[in-house]
């Protein structure tokens, strides 16, 4: 059974849970999601696991809630059970010696970037993270990151917090200094799609991380189905990571809204 | 004792020889087949989860019983994939043993209730009856009476409490709680072994959950029979995915001695046709899977579904059926099967088809999508046929649909469900190391053994077959539990 054992508020709306979960946490990699169910009505939605201990046996989920089944979930408390869940999901991200890896995080996808920023810099990489969100209360995680980043930028919406700008301002200032090897970016769609135009134009690889509606998270229905390259993917079995230069993030942004 | 003069045995016991003897063969072959109670078409196309075959009465099944010949060489056994006693279920009924006879099909299948709603009878146990085969009229009803005697003994409540089997202590290991591994589960049991079936869903029962709709198999039907399971001493694990959760290695490392795969063909195929991601087109198992696992139509369900109005399923197999008819019960308006062969090819069981029409489904055969258009919000407004024609036939003996140059038409549309077929799901093949697979994704088994490249490892159903039937992927669980015994024994 999977009990939450602790609860942290980021914010009024943006909650972290670890929860006991063995058996993910031993096998889980960087990248990797899961799929939760709250109640036995519920509905499955995916979450990426942001950290895990394998001692403990528990991993760290981090939500926002934005809708019903992320409010049902915010609102359970330590001790409370999560009545179904499900992972390691997807595919794990490929990790190797790149050299400047510039990670670009925006509101709640800080979360899930917070593995792949640990797994970069073990792997000798120079890590710089840029974290975005509207306002200084969203910026998650800054200590965090800060631990495995050679340099953390952030920026906020309204300046109140770092710099007063987009993400993909302060991923230019770094282009504009240094040499960047790879950039890796999760948050709202509509901001990795800013990214990947951005990098595009220099030229760096960027891979995005995927948030598209899923029902399973195994593969069985094809409704987190993105087109990448003019082909159709599923972001559950191949993803969630793509190259994000492929990803047709207008298709993307359009399927998002089905269900609005 | 082979399983020939088992039956045989069965079959000169006293009760038997004078049942047979009671009335002519002439005067049964004259009697005519009996026709299953149906709701009301108008009635149950607004019915999601109301039945619609209703089951014989108890004075139904014992006249359709004494249409069986109890032949002495019973040609309708062979048709069946796991070889249930036929004649002798059926004399049971007719002499009005009923729980005899729900025990009798206890002894090969796993699932009865479920096989007698779901098997397409007419081209497997009631294609090789006497009947048909000899006589020229219509088969002995025995998907009817097999689905009369499961379900009068669960209407009782006078299920037997199944034998409990002398441990061997031997732990054994199934992927998939769907038909093949539920029936590979029910008989390892029975031989003692110690059954721990993984299941990836929140739900036991595969496609008997997710995919079948209510009104054709009620769950409680399927759970019925997952408890007999149950009490048979097999474990049930939910939200574990064997390569992922927990790996090969891991289960080899906790002791199961044979891990058998039945983790069936799960990936739906799209046509890769323009438009195919716009809003409102979605694969049928999405679109089953939102309304029978996570009953996404019922108000206090939290999962969304589209009820579109004008509704177009691309396939004509029985995913095909369950889906056009789950959007007819959604209130479609207009639910259309689009399919690129004629009637004659359709996949589907045959009493699908006529329930369908019955309910007002349209049927455009010789008829191929080709584009979809969306309006300004990306969702699906209309869609572009290909009229097609049969050409030669190819080398399986089907007439090839070739498109009649020119000839197109634009339909109105808001949903679009894609049944087109599924291959198997890739998870199993790409975390078990050294498993041989097909070109089409299907894992390589030795046919007498059903035993993969990996000694332990054994697989059946769909994940073997591609996308096959509830019956065939239950033989495959029975003949590799025999197999997998049998080696496990000789070690």
């Amino acid at each position: 059974m999977n009990k939450i054992i602790q609860k942290q508020y980021f914010s009024p709306k943006v909650v972290e849970f670890v929860v006991e979960a063995p058996l993910i946490a031993r096998s889980r990699r960087a990248g990797h999601f899961v799929i939760v169910k709250v109640g036995e009505k519920g509905e499955r939605i995916p979450l990426t696991i942001a950290q895990s201990d394998v001692e403990k046996g528990t991993i760290t989920i981090v939500v926002q809630s934005v809708g019903l089944s992320s409010e049902k979930l915010c609102n359970l408390e330590e001790g409370d059970y999560i009545t179904d869940l499900v992972g390691p999901l997807g595919k794990a991200t490929h990790i190797e010696k790149y050299g400047t890896v510039v990670c670009a995080g925006g509101g709640v996808g800080i979360a899930p970037m917070l593995p792949i920023i640990e797994a970069m810099k073990k792997a000798g990489n120079r890590v710089i993270s840029v974290l975005a969100a509207r306002n200084k209360d969203l910026v998650i995680l800054e200590e965090q990151v800060a631990k495995y980043s050679d340099e953390v930028i952030v920026m906020t919406d309204d300046g109140s917090h770092g710099q007063k700008g987009l993400v993909t301002n302060g991923v230019e200032s770094v282009i504009n200094r240094e040499q960047v090897d790879l950039c890796v970016t999760i948050g709202p769609a509509i901001m990795m799609k800013f990214v990947s135009l951005l990098t595009q134009k220099y030229n760096i690889p960027t891979m995005a991380s995927l948030n598209t509606i899923m029902v399973d998270g195994t593969g069985m229905c094809g409704a987190c189905r993105v087109s990448v390259d003019g082909k159709t993917k599923f972001v559950c079995v191949d993803g969630p990571e793509f190259d994000a230069h492929k990803v047709d993030f207008d298709e993307m942004l359009m399927r998002l809204k089905a269900y609005n | 004792m082979t399983r020939q003069e088992y039956m045989k045995e069965r079959r000169s016991e006293p009760w038997r020889d004078e049942l047979r003897r009671s009335v002519k063969a002439k005067e049964r072959g004259e009697r005519p087949r009996v026709h299953m109670n149906e709701l009301d078409p108008e009635f149950r196309s607004h019915e999601l989860k109301a039945e619609v075959n209703q089951g014989l009465t108890k004075e139904q099944a014992i006249a359709e019983a004494g249409r069986c010949l109890d032949c002495g060489n019973p040609t309708c056994v062979t048709g069946c994939p796991v070889e249930i006693n036929i004649p002798t279920f059926i004399k049971n009924i007719e002499r009005g043993d009923f729980i005899e006879a729900a025990r009798t099909l206890k002894e090969t299948s796993a699932l009865p209730a479920v096989c007698g709603r779901v098997c397409p009878q007419e081209k497997q146990c009631e294609a090789q009856c006497i009947y048909i085969q000899k006589m020229g009229k219509e088969p002995v009803a025995i998907g009817y009476l097999e689905r009369f005697a499961a379900d009068y003994e669960r209407l009782n409540g006078i299920i037997a409490e199944p034998e409990k089997p002398v441990s061997n202590g031997i732990k054994v290991a199934v992927v998939g709680s769907g038909p093949a591994g539920l029936s590979f589960a029910g008989d390892m049991a029975k031989r003692g072994y110690d059954i721990t079936v993984f299941e990836a869903l929140h739900e036991i029962g595969g496609v008997l959950k997710y995919g079948i709709p209510e009104f054709r198999l009620p769950n409680d039907v399927v759970d019925v029979e997952i408890e007999t399971l149950r009490k048979t001493g097999v474990k049930f694990v939910k939200n574990c995915i064997i390569g992922k959760t927990i790996s090969h290695e891991d289960l080899r490392a906790e002791g199961f001695k044979g891990i058998f795969v039945a983790s069936g063909a799960g990936l739906p195929n799209f046509m890769n046709i323009p438009g195919e991601n716009l809003i409102g087109v979605m694969s049928a198992n999405e679109f089953l899977t939102r309304v029978n696992l996570m009953d996404a139509s019922s108000p206090d369900s939290d999962t969304p579904v589209q009820k579109g109005k004008s509704v177009a399923i691309i396939g004509a197999g029985n995913t095909a059926m369950d889906a056009v008819r789950t959007a007819r019960r959604l209130g479609a308006e207009r639910a259309m099967v689009v399919y690129r062969r004629s009637d004659e090819e359709m996949p589907a069981r045959a009493e699908e088809v006529k329930h369908a029409k019955e309910e007002g489904v349209e049927f455009l055969t010789l008829h191929n999508p080709i584009q979809y258009e969306g309006d300004d919000k990306g969702h699906v407004q209309r869609m572009l046929l290909q009229k097609m024609e049969l050409g030669e036939a190819d080398a399986s003996g089907r007439r090839k649909p070739v498109p009649i140059e020119g000839a197109t038409e634009w339909i109105d549309v808001d949903e679009v469900i894609v049944s087109v077929g599924v291959s198997p799901n890739p998870l199993i093949p790409s975390t078990f190391t050294g498993l041989d697979v097909t070109k089409w994704g299907t894992v390589v088994i030795n046919q007498d053994t059903m035993q993969t490249d990996l000694s332990d490892v054994y697989a059946g159903g769909d994940i073997v077959r591609g996308g096959a039937t509830v019956i065939l992927a239950m033989g495959d669980g029975r003949r590799a539990a025999e197999a997998m015994d049998k080696s496990l024994q000789a070690n």
